[in-house]
């Protein structure tokens, strides 16, 4: 596979082009802002929790091919699972962008997010992937505040 | 030592643009050679920082290795000899400019420390509440934000002059801005993110009239333009060295003489003072009186030797050849369906601000990329522009000397691979 069909696979492409879960939530019990001060790009990640579990999850703002469809990809994965299992994806997930040594065992399966392994050839995109992650993060902890990639 | 494309011939001021050979400047740039992912580097990103001579590279090579030494100290050999190339680059910079006289060459970090050390040193002192100073709309962030800080400190007010669709300044909104309290006019003179070349002659013109200082970004016209201060009249005038294809970390401020003499120091150190006791401290002259610390010394050399290399071809060659690769690209681009130019102002430099419809700029970028293309994408540090245009970010190709129509049409191919991978 050539490094571009490797970054701009299918299943990435036709995220870019419909996004799943772009839309407002409201009420949250969940909801922060992630910037890139790079390229400017905004996202906004809304969460509905019920106990430990995320009911529904949604995301709003616009970026390049990769950063939509890490959002939206992102948001079909996690509906429906455990907050810990959405950190431990997390942390797979940054693996799999940046680690040579691979995502290691044990945890929740990557599935089609192993679509952004093409990612890691290119280190000027790896947080255009990881943005709408880091503002999951900040909207498991329900901060306001803006989280940047810098 | 390499010889440069044109050998300047003495006597004949004018050279004839088709003297211009394009093979001959690119052999004069190693890195040129370079592929990147296999292909050929088309390396188009000149407004973010230009590529080296060689001529450049060995001068700072050969002052590190055989010429190194601190000046304006010592009486040995090495000092001396170095002072020497130190204040004879300063003379290259006084003359590729126009300048009345060396003194009012201050060497400076880069065009950023130059706005800076006029912000803080000229404006500041005079600033009160409710003074003004008026920039554009189409300045990069190094000519917003030290007038932001500026203004803060001082209770000032910043005003910005709008542009119009082009991308052109608004000359009709600029003299209504100009008021009682304007203390400061700044300008670039290219656009770094548009290309748009800006009327400063009159823009300085108009400002004298009042008796309002102006200054002059001239980051992005250096690499491509004659500039002439004394012509321009302006009052500070900002170049990069990196970006006219000489050393980073090194850039000049012009001043006229009279203005610097008052300015008090910008930074405290050695070299920038006559005599020093607990009791107070004697300034030294200007320019010195500017450049506290050892100075970026082979950087200043280099600056020198850069000057020398666009001079021997001469900015009325590079400019005229800039243009009809500013034409070839403008209308190779226009022919590609779903591209957007931002920035099609009359008069402009070799730069192409472009959309491929709705496709992230990113993503035009590192598609390209893959083809040995490097462009820039993002906001450009002209974050205003991009409001302006009610777009976040495009990409630029940005021309230089050494680029040929060959490679803009690798560019216009890259995009057309662009509009497959996402159509």
């Amino acid at each position: 596979m050539s490094a571009l069909t490797d970054l701009y696979q299918q299943l990435i492409l036709d995220h870019n082009k419909s996004p799943r879960n772009r839309r407002k939530l409201e009420p949250a019990d969940g909801r922060a802002e992630g910037y890139n001060p790079l390229c400017g790009d905004r996202v906004t990640v809304y969460l509905s929790l019920d106990g430990d579990v995320v009911r529904d999850i949604a995301f709003e703002g616009s970026g390049c091919a990769i950063s939509t469809a890490a959002a939206s990809m992102m948001t079909q994965r996690l509906k429906g699972k455990s907050v810990s299992e959405a950190k431990s994806l997390f942390e797979k997930f940054r693996r799999l962008l940046t680690d040579e040594h691979g995502v290691g065992d044990g945890g929740p399966e990557l599935g089609k997010l192993e679509a952004f392994g093409g990612v890691r050839r290119f280190p000027a995109r790896v947080k255009c992937a990881t943005l709408v992650w880091h503002t999951l993060n900040a909207a498991l902890e329900n901060r306001e505040d803006i989280v940047s990639t810098e | 030592m390499r010889t440069t494309a044109i050998t300047a011939q003495p006597g004949s001021a004018q050279h004839r643009p088709d003297s211009f050979d394009v093979e001959r400047v690119r052999r004069d740039f190693p890195i040129l050679q370079r592929t990147i992912n296999g292909k050929p580097l088309v390396y188009l990103d000149n407004a973010a920082t230009g590529q080296k001579p060689q001529a450049v590279i060995d001068t700072i090579s050969r002052y590190y290795a055989a010429e190194n030494a601190n000046i304006h100290r010592g009486v040995h050999r090495l000092s001396v000899d170095a002072t020497a190339a130190y204040e004879g680059a300063r003379a290259k910079v006084q003359r590729f400019i126009g300048a009345a006289r060396p003194e009012e060459i201050i060497f400076v970090r880069s065009a950023t420390e130059a706005i800076n050390l006029v912000a803080q040193a000229y404006l500041r002192p005079m600033l009160e509440p409710g003074d003004e100073v008026l920039i554009s709309t189409m300045e990069h962030h190094s000519n917003i934000v030290p007038w932001q800080i500026v203004c803060e400190q001082t209770g000032s007010v910043l005003r910005v002059v709008p542009i119009n669709d082009a991308g052109e300044y608004m000359f009709e909104e600029y003299e209504q801005l100009l008021s009682s309290r304007t203390r400061l006019v700044a300008v670039t003179h290219v656009s770094n993110a548009l290309g748009t070349i800006n009327p400063v002659r009159r823009i300085i013109e108009v400002a004298h009239q009042r008796d309002i200082p102006v200054l002059v970004d001239g980051a992005q016209a250096a690499p491509h333009l004659a500039i002439d201060v004394k012509e321009l009249d302006c009052d500070f005038y900002a170049i990069s060295g990196h970006k006219m294809f000489g050393p980073s970390g090194i850039g000049a401020l012009y001043g006229k003489y009279e203005l610097l003499d008052d300015m008090p120091p910008y930074q405290g150190g050695g070299e920038m003072i006559l005599s020093v006791s607990f009791e107070g401290t004697v300034y030294n002259h200007v320019p010195h009186k500017f450049e506290a610390g050892t100075p970026n010394i082979a950087g200043a050399i280099g600056l020198g030797a850069t000057v020398d290399y666009l001079q021997q071809i001469g900015l009325d060659n590079i400019a005229a050849y800039e243009h009809e690769l500013l034409d070839y690209a403008t209308e190779a681009l226009s022919g590609v369906p779903d591209v957007r130019l931002i920035g099609t102002a009359k008069h402009k430099a070799a730069v192409l601000s472009f959309l491929v419809g709705d496709i992230h700029p990113h993503d035009v970028g590192t598609i390209l990329d893959l083809e040995g293309i490097a462009v820039r994408t993002g906001h450009h540090c002209a974050q205003p522009v991009m409001q302006r245009f009610g777009i976040t970010a495009t990409a630029r190709a940005s021309l230089a000397l050494y680029n040929t129509t060959a490679e803009i049409d690798a560019l216009v191919a890259g995009v057309g691979k662009v509009r497959k991978v996402f159509g």
